[in-house]
């Protein structure tokens, strides 16, 4: 722990969008006017109730909130420990929680006048967010996507498409996430005057990470509210997966200040932190300046960033948002990681036990759970976030298993 | 703060009744010994300023181009060390013209700032550009490069309005680089008269030098632009000849470093011929 204890944990960021010493605005002066501008519509309309009420509006009529909280009773028993609760934010629209923020920011998007929506996407779990959106508000929407990430996730890249989004494959640097963000940071800087970036996770020049991380805090607001009606107590550990941390943040951020609530988030170990192909930033990196917040980071001794592994691309990315690396740094939250086949094996069992096809991202969440559960009682509860579905996973889960579909 | 080369740099252009020519050319692209060769060679060619660029992984700001001239570089086992090195070269033989690294913050941080700063004093550095440290990250980098005698040229942009400059132009020093175009280096071309109108615009708010970039390829681009400003920056038109003149494995040709300073002497005369149309 480098710092001491804060009297809460949930006050961040400050003015100027430092968790601790991460977050911050390291963009390029052509961006910075944006994203002041930015900062101030969104502080403008977190004054204005309509725009929470619309928000409100749309998770519940078009999104389908409140997910439920689902007692996953046959996994618990097969693990013989700790009761096992998901958090259901796949059964949101578009299946996943990257639509919560997308309504956010759209709403934003709408109120500052923008006329144009860019994106990046890794999995393209945010893409199809985006895309939907800007489908059903009528707005153009063009979306990065790494040519590697292309391959890997077809239906996906064809769901975009059908929504009419302009899919820009994105062949610099390894073609994956952070390439894909590289672009989408480029588009900005070319189109100032009528461009909104929808960023997808709690990541990116303040205040995108703080701004994001509130559109995702319904997961946790209502899991907080659900576990106690449901099961009459405050859950015992948390678990969410991290890739840049948003669903993560939004199930954590309500509880933080709940101190006897363990926290663990899973990064993507890859083929092990040891073999060095892996997506765990806060466990295999450090600290450093990307994407415009200082944050910890996949790099080299040189400072260049290194490319992240993971079998999910939705976790494939070299940094992680702010907010995190401080929750590391001050120890509130406990970070730990995955491997692909962990996660793999994870997947199966609960597509087997509970007859729910989890995405490969949550999978690593689960395959975390099936360590902690047995080492906890029974009468203790475990929440964790199933923060999307596997549908479009499984032709890449097929291919890992050698069966030809 | 004494007199540094680029404030001597400047004087003495001013003198003369000529605008600078500002080359940027990135460190170890292709390779370590080709890229020394185009550095020594710059100022012969007429670049009056160096920019040489701390090759970055992820040049956030950057075009296809440039990022591929960083790739080749960092693939070539280019890093800071080697950077600085070529400095401590160039000035073996070189003691005038001032040299400004330009690059991305990452690999700074991880040197360490302070290091750094020393290091690159050391080595003859006379100014830095980083490009995603705006104003409000000043406590960063900024305010330690002044107090460690190097110059902190800021950029100052299209959507860098009349209330916002101010703050852009506290704590620069050196001369002030302002972008032409909102986008990326080495893709759209300026339109000179609204950056003559953008540069008289800076200049009520600083006494500052003002050096135009982004955009620039041509010799004829560069005169038309040297008539509004103080300096021309080229970039991404020598990181494009070092491109053309690779061997199909990307290796340097010996065509490399002279067709780079080809170039420089062509726009040389681009900027300088200014003055002689002026006169006539």
């Amino acid at each position: 722990m480098s710092e001491s204890v804060p009297n809460s944990y949930r006050n961040g960021p400050d003015e100027r969008g430092h968790f601790g010493i991460y977050g911050g605005r390291f963009v390029a002066e052509t961006l910075m006017p944006l994203i002041l501008d930015l900062e101030q519509a969104y502080k403008d309309a977190k004054e204005d109730p309509s725009f929470q009420a619309e928000i409100d509006h749309l998770n519940t009529h078009y999104s389908g909130r409140p997910s439920p909280l689902y007692h996953a009773e046959r996994l618990s028993d097969y693990f013989g420990g700790a009761q096992i609760w998901f958090k259901r934010d796949e059964l949101n629209h578009t299946g996943s929680h990257k639509i919560n923020n997308c309504i956010g920011q759209i709403q934003l998007a709408m109120r500052m006048g923008k006329k144009r929506i860019i994106a990046e996407t890794g999995a393209g779990q945010h893409g199809v967010a985006v895309a939907t959106v800007c489908a059903r508000f009528g707005l153009p929407c063009v979306v990065y996507m790494g040519a590697t990430d292309i391959e890997r996730q077809k239906p996906n890249v064809f769901r975009m498409r059908l929504l009419g989004a302009e899919i820009k494959p994105v062949t610099s640097g390894t073609g994956t996430l952070k390439d894909a963000m590289n672009d989408a940071l480029r588009d900005w800087v070319s189109n100032v005057d009528d461009t909104f970036y929808i960023i997808g996770t709690a990541a990116g020049p303040h205040p995108y990470p703080e701004m994001v991380r509130n559109f995702q805090a319904v997961i946790g607001t209502e899991a907080r509210q659900q576990i106690q009606e449901l099961a009459g107590k405050l859950p015992d550990a948390l678990v969410a997966c991290i890739g840049g941390g948003s669903n993560a943040i939004g199930l954590f951020h309500p509880f933080l200040d709940d101190k006897d609530v363990k926290i663990f988030g899973v990064e993507a170990g890859g083929h092990g932190i040891e073999s060095g192909e892996h997506a765990a930033s806060l466990n295999g990196g450090q600290p450093g300046v990307l994407h415009g917040n200082r944050t910890y980071l996949l790099q080299n001794e040189d400072g260049q960033i290194n490319d992240a592994h993971s079998i999910s691309a939705g976790l494939d990315y070299p940094g992680i948002g702010p907010e995190h690396s401080w929750l590391k740094d001050t120890g509130r939250v406990e970070y730990v990681s995955i491997t692909d086949s962990e996660a793999l094996d994870a997947f199966q069992l609960c597509t087997q036990q509970e007859g729910i096809i989890p995405a490969l991202e949550p999978a690593h969440a689960l395959a975390y759970v099936a360590k902690l559960a047995p080492t906890m009682k029974k009468d203790e509860i475990i929440l964790m976030n199933l923060c999307g579905r596997g549908d479009k996973d499984v032709f890449a889960v097929a291919e890992h298993l050698g069966v030809e579909m | 703060m004494t007199t540094t080369r680029l404030e001597k740099r400047f004087a003495a252009l001013k003198d003369e009744d000529r605008r600078a020519l500002v080359t940027f050319v990135t460190a170890g692209d292709p390779d370590l010994e080709t890229s020394l060769e185009i550095l020594t060679g710059l100022p012969g060619a007429g670049a009056d300023i160096i920019e040489l660029g701390m090759p970055f992984s992820d040049p956030m700001a950057d075009g296809p181009a440039i990022q591929a001239s960083s790739l080749r570089a960092l693939n070539g086992g280019q890093n800071m060390i080697k950077t600085l090195a070529m400095v401590t070269s160039f000035r073996e033989t070189d003691k005038e013209t001032p040299i400004v690294l330009m690059g991305y913050y990452n690999p700074i941080y991880i040197y360490g700032v302070d290091r750094f700063l020393v290091d690159a004093k050391k080595a003859g550095v006379d100014g830095l550009i980083v490009v995603d440290l705006p104003p409000e990250c000043d406590d960063e980098l900024c305010i330690p490069s002044l107090a460690a005698g190097i110059n902190f040229i800021r950029l100052a942009t299209p959507t860098t309005d009349d209330k916002r400059l101010p703050a852009v132009l506290n704590n620069t020093s050196g001369f002030v680089y302002y972008v032409s175009i909102t986008g990326i280096t080495g893709t759209a071309a300026p339109d000179s008269g609204k950056v003559r109108q953008s540069v008289e615009r800076i200049k009520r708010h600083t006494g500052l030098p003002v050096a135009v970039g982004f955009g620039v390829k041509t010799p004829e681009q560069a005169r038309s632009l040297s008539q509004c400003a103080d300096g021309v920056v080229v970039g991404s038109a020598f990181v494009d000849i070092v491109k053309n003149s690779l061997d199909s494995d990307g290796k340097a040709t010996s065509d490399t470093a002279p067709k780079v300073l080809e170039l420089v002497s062509a726009l040389a005369d681009g900027v300088r011929g200014t003055n002689i149309e002026a006169a006539e």
